[in-house]
């Protein structure tokens, strides 16, 4: 067992629990540094984008995990961040001005739309933003003199401190960016959790109806929380685009969005290692989805030809898996397995009954 | 001076009237209770107070300011916390994150120190941490610091709730059925927290309470309601004793001591 003396304040407001947990995420971080030489390009590749699907992870975790709100739509505001990117650098904007704004316009553009849609509760809220999502696509299409239309863009090399950036040419490059993104993205999501607007999150999470009688004005912190979740995810889009190379609406289609959903709760709602881990998951899923083909093709000599829809079905089944068996993600099974240890021999059942509950504003408003 | 004022309040949902015409004043300094069969209007006075719900009629003034024109999250700014009737905790969060969550209306970073951490960030992190340590010493809640709202007994999220109501420093607090659901002796407590709250920390309190051991035991006026309308108002002997008050406990079918 594990017991941690507390001294100061300080303890509690510190990004880590104690020393040894310091430690091992340092050693976590030198790991994802030293990736590039430890991989070779394809895998570095799948690497950067598991990277990618953790940053919007992030803001969709801030905004579903920890302000309860369920959005359907996020692909539409990656579509926003990339084509805001791309348009940008397309008129000459350099690439590091480029991707701070990308994500700052998705960040507007989100909390504008926050205003109404996030008025509505549970259901209302899913189907009000997956109707964004439709929109975006259409949206897309509609507005072709700048994206496009259905032919899509194609992302220019980043142009970055003399150096000509692309996922091929230049992976390790593209990897460290892409990095970099996300330890700001982290950075700031693990600061607000322990400020007052990530607790104002967390209460509105769980009763509106008291956040109020505390002070927080609903409306606001939730646009506050749209924006910011948008932030991030029109960063991640921003990559995207320069990850796939090529895009088009169909790129962004509501396929995407309810991916990001279904990424999240596989991870476990209500933790940053939940994007991360939901990223892995969804990062390595076609992979694994391949492997599987490849060897019931060789054991059976039949899976060779491809079934359309396949990844989308497997995730499906996961995720049905997941809310049968473990409503509390990917990361909430870690958490037992190491509370089992900690505690050995103590560790009753049903100690982490408390957690069931999520995403029960709709309830208790 | 009266703190709060409450002049002529109407509130009708649809055809039920369940705030009827209600006037009261508590002074600063006062302990005062609601008292009154169940629907008699009690927490539809509170949920006025705290701006949930707009009055048809009449005029809520507190410290003399009119309290109609602001929203029910503006309402904490003036220095008015609540306790609900069925606790509303934040269940996925500490007991000491609950309390945090009371200090709120004290707040003064932004979205943006708050994302850097300045040096500010932390000194008034600091300075939360100090008033809500406080309040745990006071409540006794040393033991659950650290504990999740989901897994703790009824009694004891009672007290969390009423911490998190005393974590921002309220000038006025609304304590809707404190003791429901309390054992005599977490009762017993409640009744030396309220005396303290009034005479150390100087807050007047507005409650509703059915144990009428405890409102005679620390209130010091009481105003009984039955279905929306004023009874008496008075001392706790006094309204006891008032034969509207006797009547309409009667005529509900509940004892005079609940
Ligand atoms: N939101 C609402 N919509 C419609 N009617 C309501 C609403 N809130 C309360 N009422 C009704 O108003 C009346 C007063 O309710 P209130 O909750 O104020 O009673 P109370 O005095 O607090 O009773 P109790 O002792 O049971 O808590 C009741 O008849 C109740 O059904
Ligand atoms: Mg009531």
């Amino acid at each position: 067992m594990r017991f941690v003396f507390k001294r100061s304040y300080n303890d509690d407001i510190g990004w880590f629990k104690h020393r040894t947990q310091a430690i091992y995420y340092m050693v976590l971080l030198a790991f994802v540094v030293a990736l590039p030489w430890l991989l070779d390009d394809f895998f570095l590749g799948e690497a950067t984008n598991v990277l990618i699907w953790a940053i919007v992870g992030m803001g969709l975790m801030l905004l579903t995990g920890h302000t309860g709100q369920v959005s359907l739509g996020h692909a539409a505001f990656m579509a926003v961040g990339c084509y805001a990117n791309i348009i940008m650098m397309q008129r000459g904007v350099p690439f590091i001005v480029a991707l701070p704004l990308s994500g700052l316009i998705t960040g507007i553009v989100g909390a504008i739309v926050a205003l109404p849609v996030l008025r509505l509760h549970g259901i209302y809220l899913a189907i009000a933003t997956l109707a964004i999502s439709v929109l975006a696509e259409d949206i897309i299409v509609i507005a072709e003199p700048f994206t496009g239309g259905v032919s899509g863009l194609v992302a220019p090399p980043i142009d970055l401190f003399g150096m000509q950036i692309t996922r091929y040419g230049t992976p390790t490059a593209f990897y460290f960016i892409t990095l970099i993104v996300v330890l700001a993205v982290l950075f700031a999501y693990r600061n607000l959790l322990r400020a007052p607007l990530g607790r104002a999150f967390a209460a509105i999470r769980d009763s509106e109806i008291s956040a109020q009688a505390m002070g927080v004005n609903i409306t606001a912190t939730k646009a506050i929380s749209f924006g910011l979740s948008c932030t991030a995810t029109g960063l991640a889009g921003a990559l995207l685009g320069h990850f796939a190379g090529a895009f088009n609406h169909e790129t962004f289609n509501i396929v995407l969005s309810i991916q990001l959903l279904l990424m999240i709760v596989i991870g476990g709602l209500g933790s940053i290692h939940g994007a991360f881990f939901g990223a892995i998951v969804i990062g390595f899923l076609p992979q694994v989805i391949a492997i599987g083909r490849d060897v019931t093709s060789s054991l059976f000599g039949f899976g060779s030809l491809t079934i359309p829809g396949i990844e989308v079905g497997v995730f499906a089944l996961i995720l049905l898996v997941f809310i049968l068996f473990e409503p509390m993600g990917i990361y909430g099974r870690w958490l037992k397995i190491r509370t089992y240890f900690e505690l050995f021999p103590f560790y009753r059942k049903g100690m982490f009954k408390r957690q069931k509950s999520y995403l029960k504003t709709e309830r208790t408003r | 001076m009266s703190l709060l004022a409450f002049e002529n309040v109407t509130l009708r949902f649809g055809g039920l009237v369940a705030v009827d015409n209600v006037s009261f004043h508590v002074g600063e300094g006062e302990v005062f209770a609601l008292v009154g069969p169940n629907g008699a209007g009690k927490s539809t006075v509170f949920n006025l107070i705290s701006r949930f719900y707009d009055p048809a009629e009449g005029d809520i003034r507190f410290a003399d300011k009119p309290l109609l024109g602001l929203r029910p999250d503006q309402v904490p700014s003036l220095g008015i916390a609540r306790t609900f009737q069925n606790i509303e905790l934040f269940e996925q969060s500490t007991v000491l994150q609950n309390l945090l969550v009371g200090r709120q209306r004290h707040a003064k970073s932004n979205m943006l120190t708050e994302m850097l951490f300045t040096p500010s960030v932390r000194e008034e992190e600091h300075r939360h941490r100090e008033v809500v340590e406080e309040v745990i010493d006071f409540l006794e809640l040393q033991a659950y610091r650290d504990k999740y709202i989901a897994g703790l007994p009824y009694g004891v999220r009672k007290i969390v709730e009423l911490g998190r109501a005393l974590a921002t420093e309220p000038k006025l607090l609304l304590l809707d059925e404190p003791a429901s659901g309390l054992s005599v002796e977490e009762s017993q407590d409640m009744i030396f927290w309220i005396e303290d709250i009034k005479k150390q920390m100087g807050i007047t309190v507005l409650m509703v309470e059915h144990d009428m051991n405890l409102v005679s035991a620390v209130c010091d006026r009481v105003l009984a309601l039955a279905d929306g309308k004023e009874l008496a108002i008075g001392t706790p002997a006094e309204v006891q004793a008032h034969p509207e008050v006797i009547k309409a406990y009667l005529g509900t079918g509940e004892g005079k001591t609940k």
